[in-house]
């Protein structure tokens, strides 16, 4: 049986309001820290447990507190990250839209840890109700003590404000967040600085995702050792997937990291199995920005081990064989997608939401999903397979922000595993759009027009 | 003091500067191209990917390789430090790369742009590009629009440099342009449309490395190539007003800064030299201006011009067959 963490107590009725929250146990760890431990316990505690960043680098969040920069007399800032943009990813929405006082409790115990006595919600735009929730969940906060000046006697203050995105994808970097924040054009800044020294206002400031917050909770709850005693590996604890695609039950679940992949996919317990029992043909594992596995690649390694649900076993053999556990949006496509017009999708989103700050990602974006239109619409040519292989290897690693590498990995992958497919539908466009493609074929000469 | 060896050449920079400015020391041999970098703008650089080099040393205390490509304008030495620019592959590969992106919606208008000759665009695509274009895409294409009486604004020529609003940012009293939309679609534009009134505000027209804003009073006049700089100064309030002159016969055709060997204006001037101080009259002569910059205008007319040989019969005899 799988544990849940974060999603307990999910189904309580009127989870979302403070008191039956509280009843449940709510609040809890910030008691625990304020009277039982010193900030540098609760790091220690993080540390211990193995936390890495939820939001899809995978960075250990112990690590990124302990090199936060603490001089004297300047504000330290916590930002959580809740610009949830990526392609195939719901999980902070789901999270914060059911238990928004989870969010702010691992706010409070983390800005604690901090020593950050001002923490910011950085909010999607297009979350507007979520933006209401939170907000109603922070008055309730403030009402009963838990926000504000003293909080609970313990002589530590602490302000949340949220703020709304206007709806850029780029904000979800964190240097664009902290600039966007800041009321400017939201364009990552190039590192060095990292935020850690300079970052919110000039001030030592810590960018952390949603539900890396939320897990702060558990951990000072059960202890650091029992946070890592789940999971395998490196990769401990637990994880939201947000599931879609060609599934029996799309959603969001949370899983024990170490989960096998075919698990996930056809146990009742979690996806339910391929949509009318159709073959599965690749799988989308950490959002749209990670490499697209073929359906052999993703239930097994190339060493043939049955692939995990982690860190480590989901990047196993590198960009070659393998993929990330990313964010955890894990689209799953049946034998009817095409892997062309999905990946013209990706493209033109990627195009549509780079910010136009350096060359390579402005300028390479844009070719990239015009030569895949020009596949699309039937006038490709083979070459134009190679030029786009080459095209995506020109930006990755050029440019200042990952989104650059987030548009160059999905077309490399296409292109690694599916080259066959880019293939068939630049010889037999005609065909390729009859027999399309599940309800692609109904809006193609729209889509593509 | 840092030792610093930049494609095998050692050299010694104070602590804090960047590759670049090391390479730049050691000479134009090894310093990489530079599109948005600029050294009298703070925070410039970064955005063009024109400079990235390879560090294979990190230092001599922590010698591991950086494993991506840097940016050599916002990336500062350590003690040890290893850099390859030239002589590696891989640095020489993205280059091209991000000069065909440069490229990917410049419009080939070059016969008809001002800016050609002294363009550092068609320097770069000269040393990094290809020769045969790999796209038949329709352009990007935007307005021409004049900002303020005295520049104007070819959105299509922009390569997204930053380096005119980090101007208007820095040297003029007020931000009054700026980028707006994003992606490709981004454009340098003002808040309101012909807004651009201030004293400075013409070095703009100095900085952009291509033909995006140009001089409205010397738009079309010459080639850039056929006129004559010569330096020259006077007594102005608000400037140092140490500018160079570009003669065609006895007219002073345009007055721009003095750019350097990189081609960045060392001292910026004000807009009363820049515009409305046009006749030898105004002007202390200082005498002919060198231009070392390696472009077409370097082929300066006074100094550099050299009688060809006279061919005689045994000349003639002795060339190969």
């Amino acid at each position: 049986m799988q544990r849940k963490l974060l999603l307990e107590h999910i189904d309580v009725e009127g989870i979302q309001s403070f008191d039956v929250y509280r009843s449940k146990g709510g609040y809890s760890s910030v008691e625990k820290a304020l009277k039982a431990m010193s900030p540098d316990d609760v790091l220690e505690e993080v540390k211990k447990s193995g936390l890495r960043g939820r939001g899809g680098a995978g960075f250990p969040t112990g690590m990124k507190w302990g090199f936060l920069a603490r001089p004297e007399g300047v504000p330290r800032y916590l930002v959580c990250n809740a610009d949830e943009s990526e392609p195939g990813t719901f999980k902070d929405r789901y999270l914060m839209e059911h238990i928004p006082h989870l969010l702010i409790e691992g706010m409070i115990t983390s800005s604690y840890a901090l020593g950050a006595n001002t923490s910011y919600i950085y909010v999607r735009g297009e979350f507007f109700y979520v933006i209401r929730i939170l907000e109603k969940a922070i008055a309730e906060a403030y009402q009963n003590g838990w926000l504000g000046k003293n909080i609970q006697g313990s002589g530590f203050d602490h302000d949340i404000y949220v703020h709304p995105g206007a709806g850029a994808y780029i904000c979800g970097e964190e240097t664009a967040l902290l600039e966007s924040l800041e009321g400017k054009r939201g364009n990552p800044r190039i590192k060095p600085p990292f935020p850690a020294v300079k970052g919110l206002y000039g001030c030592p400031t810590v960018v952390n995702n949603v539900e890396t917050i939320a897990a702060v909770v558990p951990i000072v709850n059960n202890g650091g050792e029992a946070y890592a005693e789940i999971g395998v590996g490196r990769s401990t604890g637990t994880k939201l997937i947000s599931a879609s695609g060609h599934i029996n039950k799309p959603g969001v679940y949370e899983i024990e990291l170490g989960l096998p992949v075919e698990e996930f996919i056809y146990s009742d317990a979690f996806c339910g199995g391929v949509l009318n029992g159709k073959e599965l043909k690749a799988v989308v594992a950490g959002g749209s920005s990670v490499p697209i596995l073929p359906a052999n690649l993703i239930l097994k390694t190339e060493a043939g081990e049955p692939r995990l649900m982690s860190y480590e076993s989901l990047a196993d053999g590198g960009f070659a064989t393998g993929s990330m556990l990313g964010s955890g949006g894990f689209i799953v496509m049946d034998e009817s997608a095409s892997i062309v017009h999905n990946l013209y999708t990706f493209t033109r989103f990627y195009h549509h939401e780079s910010c136009g700050q350096c060359s390579p990602c402005r300028e390479g974006t844009s070719w990239m999903e015009k030569i895949l239109h020009k596949i699309l619409a039937g006038h490709g040519t083979m070459e134009d397979i190679d030029l786009l292989w080459d095209v995506q290897s020109k930006i990755e690693g050029n440019t200042i922000c990952p989104l650059g590498d987030a548009a160059a990995w999905p077309v490399a992958s296409a292109i690694r595993h599916f080259r066959h497919e880019f293939e068939a539908y630049i010889k037999h466009p005609v065909k390729q759009t009859e027999i399309n493609y599940y309800n692609y074929c109904h809006n193609l000469e729209t889509a593509v027009s | 003091m840092f030792k610093v060896t930049i494609d095998g050449i050692e050299v010694e920079v104070p602590e804090g500067t960047t590759i670049l400015n090391a390479a730049r020391k050691i000479g134009p041999e090894v310093a990489p191209p530079t599109m948005c970098y600029y050294s009298s703008l703070e925070t410039s650089g970064g955005y063009c990917r024109t400079c990235l080099v390879e560090v294979t040393k990190g230092s001599d205390k922590d010698p591991r390789p950086m494993p991506k490509l840097v940016a050599s304008c916002r990336t500062t030495v350590m003690d040890g430090m290893v850099v390859t620019n030239e002589l590696s592959p891989k640095v020489k590969e993205a280059r091209a790369g991000v000069t065909e992106f440069l490229l990917f919606n410049h419009p080939l208008d070059c016969p008809v742009c001002d800016q050609a000759g002294e363009c550092h665009l068609q320097d770069l695509s000269y040393e990094h590009g290809k020769y045969k274009t790999r796209t038949d895409f329709e352009r990007r294409t935007f307005e021409k629009i004049d900002i303020g009486e005295t520049i104007s604004l070819h959105m299509n020529r922009c390569i997204l440099c930053y380096r005119c609003v980090k101007v208007a940012e820095q040297i003029t009293d007020g931000r009054v342009h700026g980028v707006i939309n994003r992606g490709d679609h981004s454009e340098i534009s003002t808040y309101i449309k012909e807004a651009i009134d201030n004293d400075f505000s013409g070095n703009m027209i100095d900085v952009c490395p291509v033909g995006a804003l140009t001089d409205r009073t010397f738009r079309f006049k010459s080639r850039v190539w056929f006129t004559k700089p010569v330096d020259a100064h006077r007594d102005c309030e608000k400037c140092s007003g140490k500018v160079v002159l570009w003669y065609k016969g006895d007219d002073v055709l345009r007055v721009t800064g003095r750019k350097d060997t990189w081609g960045e204006v060392e001292e910026f001037i004000c807009n009363t030299c820049r515009f409305d101080k046009k006749k030898t009259s105004d002007w202390t002569l200082e005498g002919v201006r060198e231009i070392s910059r390696h472009s077409v205008i370097s082929a300066n007319k006074y100094k550099k011009l050299v009688k060809p040989k006279e061919f005689t019969l045994n000349d003639i005899k002795a060339l190969p067959e």
